[in-house]
């Protein structure tokens, strides 16, 4: 379809970056999307306080700034804890892990909301009579209630990996040879910016035809019992 | 932590705040004329009126915003004839690429938003309008429109609250924006952590503001529907 100079292989590299990228960020960005949510929901009025800042200020703010925030900021910090220790070091955090954990804390940020709201969907019956048969809150959480709500959140959590996987570019401005990255090193050697941008386009245009698809045969999966939370 | 540094940055932080505004604004509109027929032509029955503004939409929700700004600021100058035409030397402009950029971002979008919307115009308010034998175009001046205004402020509220923050972006094109300054000044002090956290608080304020306008917004345009509640 396009002719990419030979450059076609150098795409393919970063776009495996780009999708490592977003399955690492997924997986922090649900566990602290969890936690968000279960503290959002305590009776812990101090958990509730951190959760609900949290989800706000990520929200608030661009997550071009996050990403800056965290690589910049992250490895200062860092040093300055490493200072007290007595270790003085230049210490730096490489774009991928800087990546993962501005990813991960926006992506947690939107899923805490998503899976409150699926949590308080699940009837409260439920969860009565786990502890009528002496189950603990946290196994009825575990047992009960989470397995549901993985249902009721999915098509929200499926847009949200959407958005995520195109943030995924953000990166790049700190130096991750994702495919963006990829893609500005293949137009400084050819001087065809159209044509490349293009590809990058494409590239991240059937990785969410991909993603697409896959998000929606589990929710096919997960709605074959066809059961009403 | 500085904060000496953060005061003595915060005019020129402002100064790039303006400019952030400036580029949601202005692009907001623009974007929002684009959405109007985009949004109408989805919205229609005919398969050819909607296959365009389908992959229109689909493109530009499928791919991240850097590639689209990247596209328009290195991509379109790749063409003799772009530069040779009249348009060039605002093509050639970082300020006016990013304002291309977002505006047909944001314009699929809105015309998803738009699309959703007029069809939830309720079936019956629709048929009413036809059996006093109102046309197609007093029908959407009248009612379809109107109707849909009202509904979509809650989700274009949040539309421009993410083209906020996408603004951000506009810095990757060397503007001065918000981020942007924030990072030339850190290029000069060194002080990632202080500068950064203050562009934070003041892009969170921006967003708050913005909610707040989106809430009287949405008061007005339903405002019929107050004493139903």
């Amino acid at each position: 379809m396009f002719d990419l100079r030979g450059f076609g292989d150098q795409l393919l590299e970063g776009a495996t970056v780009t999708i490592e990228l977003a399955l690492a960020s997924l997986v922090l960005g649900l566990i602290l999307g969890v936690l968000a949510a279960m503290a959002r929901l305590s009776d812990n009025k101090v958990a509730q306080k951190v959760a609900n800042l949290y989800s706000t200020v990520i929200r608030g703010i661009p997550e071009l700034l996050t990403v800056l925030i965290i690589y910049f900021g992250t490895a200062t910090l860092i040093m300055a804890i490493a200072r007290q220790f007595g270790y003085d070091e230049y210490i730096e955090i490489g774009p991928f892990t800087a990546g993962v954990i501005a990813l991960g804390l926006t992506f947690g940020a939107y899923a805490s909301e998503v899976l409150r709201g699926a949590i308080i969907a699940i009837p409260k019956g439920q969860r009565e009579a786990g502890l009528s048969i002496g189950m603990s809150p946290l196994k009825i959480f575990w047992r009960i209630t989470l397995p549901q709500v993985w249902r009721l959140a999915l098509p929200g959590l499926g847009n949200l990996f959407l958005v995520l996987l195109k943030d995924t570019a953000l990166v790049s401005v700190v130096g991750l040879h994702d495919i963006m990255m990829k893609t500005r090193e293949a137009v400084s050697y050819s001087k065809e910016p159209f044509l490349f941008y293009s590809a990058a386009a494409f590239l991240y245009l059937s990785l969410t035809i991909v993603s697409m698809l896959f998000i929606h045969y589990m929710e096919k999966r997960s709605n074959r019992w066809g059961g009403q939370a | 932590m500085n904060f000496e540094v953060m005061i003595d940055h915060f005019p020129r932080l402002l100064q790039g705040a303006v400019t952030t505004l400036e580029l949601v604004v202005v692009s907001g509109i623009i974007g929002s004329l684009l959405a109007l027929p985009i949004g109408l032509a989805r919205h229609s029955h005919r398969v050819w009126l909607k296959a365009i503004p389908y992959a229109y939409i689909f493109f530009f929700r499928g791919t991240p915003l850097l590639v689209q700004i990247f596209l328009v600021y290195y991509g379109i100058a790749q063409f003799e004839s772009i530069r040779e035409s009249d348009l060039w030397p605002y093509l050639r402009e970082p300020y006016w690429c990013a304002i291309i950029a977002f505006s047909l971002n944001t314009a699929a979008y809105t015309a998803e938003i738009l699309r959703g919307a007029l069809g939830n115009v309720p079936r019956g308010e629709v048929e009413a309008a036809k059996s006093i034998g109102m046309r197609k175009v007093q029908l959407y001046k009248r009612i379809m429109l109107p109707r849909a205004l009202g509904m979509i402020m809650p989700a274009y509220g949040n539309e421009v609250i993410l083209m906020l923050k996408g603004s951000a972006l506009a810095s990757t094109i060397t503007l001065l924006d918000l981020t942007g300054m924030a990072r030339t000044i850190i290029a000069r002090t060194y002080t990632p952590i202080e500068i950064f956290l203050a562009a934070g608080v003041i892009y969170l304020l921006m967003s708050v503001v913005i909610i707040q306008l989106f809430k009287l917004l949405e008061e007005r345009s339903n405002k019929h529907m107050q004493a139903a509640r």
